[in-house]
């Protein structure tokens, strides 16, 4: 069995732009002219999964989310 | 019935009345075949059918997700909302020939094991609907309930998850996210939904009667058969023309592609679609997948020929300052990077020496938006704005060495001009 792939999405209209997940994983998320998450990368490199998840619980609008990409 | 031959399938362009009542419409088609739901998704799948209300996705598929969701009984939503202030074909569609739109929204329900039917349509074509639902209910033809919802006079309004939230009564016309679970598992009422646009419904009402072989017979392999086009710049008022997919709008629309003059240029799918060169757009085959490869899409069937002495940029600016103020308002980089681009693009028009960064600023602003909204509204005006900038490079090039053009006249119709009634 493989191991489960994930990618991060942001919800734009629930996100406030004030960039706490910018700060917790600066290696995926990057913020625009305006301050809101620019997510790079289609897929969260494996020994990235574990920061993710903790950027994921961190955000105070529950508006970035780990999902599990289905192979 | 025998089934139509020639170019029309869905607009009857015999001289027979505007609008065509039960009655002619049952001795011009015949009567609904009762096929079950087995067949009829296995019709629609292999007739090839793609959706006409601008994302071309395959109608089968859609169909049979929906009737596969499981929970409860699934939901549909005939889609004429139309909000693309340079489309008119739903419209007149449902004012036509409402009848073949209905026969279409029965057959999607029993395709999917739907037993209500939502109409969603603007307030023009609320009457004339009404009427063809009630001449139905007298004859008892329809094994459905069915409720008519006006949509709120918006851009938006169409899209998939807007047209949902005005069902149910919610904030109507915005759309939500619908990043994890789609419509079609959590719609109307909580229910698994269809939403599928009235033309598409019409189409799929004629491969039930006439079947997937003869569907085929016209259009390309990928995108099978006719579309409804609302056409601008052509003749005095735009027009619904129905084209066999995989022509080229030089023969549909007369014109010949070599020879054309007083063309600057061709808009694509509408507001959200993209401008070719006139030369590619009157030769290309029309058809969805060729107008991807040239960087647009045909969308619902918008196709706008900009005449000569009209300022292209000060055109897009007004209408990107439109697209603005119809989105949403919830999503930062929507909110943010429209007003920043409509910005960007009065400078162009108006004050080109104030835009900062020159004219490659505008597909760099693009970028910022593109796939970064919670429906696509961004992105449809990133492909407006960043197919503009081709096609006109020359036009941007004397503004910003001459300055802006002295005078214009307003071309493109945005609601406060709005367009002519269609025909
Ligand atoms: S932490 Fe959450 S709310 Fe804040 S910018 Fe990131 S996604 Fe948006
Ligand atoms: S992307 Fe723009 S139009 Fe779409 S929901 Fe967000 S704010 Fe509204």
């Amino acid at each position: 069995m493989s191991r489960p792939r994930y990618k991060l999405v942001v919800d734009p209209i629930a996100c406030d732009g004030a960039g706490v997940c910018a700060e917790l994983l600066p290696e995926m998320i990057s913020l625009d002219p305006w301050g809101f998450p620019i997510i790079h990368g289609a897929e969260v490199p494996p020994g990235l999964v574990d920061l993710a998840r903790r950027a994921t619980v961190s955000c105070p609008r529950l508006a970035l989310t780990l999902v599990r990409i289905e192979s | 019935m025998s089934a139509p031959v020639g170019p029309t399938r869905l607009l009857d362009t015999t001289g027979g009345p505007d609008v065509v009542g039960l009655d002619a419409h049952l001795q011009r088609w015949g009567p609904l075949p009762s096929a079950g739901s087995k067949a009829l998704l296995d019709a629609v799948g292999r007739s090839g059918l793609r959706g006409h209300g601008g994302a071309w996705f395959p109608v089968g598929t859609k169909w049979r997700a929906v009737a596969g969701s499981g929970r409860s009984r699934p939901v549909v939503v005939a889609n004429g909302a139309e909000g693309e202030p340079a489309s008119g074909k739903d419209r007149y569609l449902l004012h036509h020939s409402p009848h073949l739109v209905l026969d279409g929204a029965t057959t999607a329900a029993r395709a999917v094991g739907a037993d209500h039917v939502v109409v969603h349509l603007t307030a023009e074509a609320a009457a004339g609907v009404r009427a063809a639902l009630d001449e139905r209910a007298r004859r008892g033809i329809d094994g459905c309930s069915f409720e008519i919802v006006v949509a709120p006079d918006r851009f938006l309004a169409g899209q998939e998850s807007a047209a949902v939230a005005t069902v149910n009564g919610k904030s109507p016309g915005i759309p939500t996210f619908v990043g994890i679970r789609t419509v079609r598992e959590h719609g109307v009422a909580g229910r698994p939904t269809l939403v599928q646009n009235v033309e598409t419904l019409a189409h799929a009402a004629l491969i039930a009667r006439f079947g997937p072989d003869w569907f085929r017979s016209v259009g390309t392999a990928e995108s099978p058969g006719t579309a409804l086009l609302t056409v601008t710049g052509r003749w005095d008022a735009p027009r619904i023309v129905e084209v066999p997919l995989g022509t080229t709008l030089g023969q549909a629309l007369g014109i010949d592609a070599g020879t054309a003059r007083g063309i600057q240029g061709v808009l694509l799918g509408g507001y959200g679609g993209g401008w070719l060169p006139t030369a590619t757009a009157l030769a290309m085959p029309f058809a969805e997948e060729t107008a991807r490869a040239h960087g647009t899409s045909v969308g619902a069937g918008v196709v706008v020929l900009l005449p000569t002495g009209v300022c292209p940029l000060a055109e897009v600016a007004r209408v990107v300052r439109y697209m603005e103020g119809e989105g949403a308002g919830q999503c930062g980089p929507c909110v943010n990077g429209l007003d920043v681009l409509a910005t960007s693009l009065e400078h162009l028009a108006y004050r080109p020496r104030s835009l900062r960064g020159g004219v490659a600023a505008l597909p760099t602003l693009c970028g910022l938006v593109e796939g970064r909204g919670a429906c696509h509204h961004p992105d449809g005006v990133a492909r407006f704005v960043r197919t503009a900038v081709d096609v006109f490079a020359d036009h941007a090039g004397l503004h910003l060495s001459r300055g802006p053009c002295q005078t214009t006249r307003p071309f493109l119709a945005v609601p406060t001009t709005p367009v002519a009634r269609a025909r």
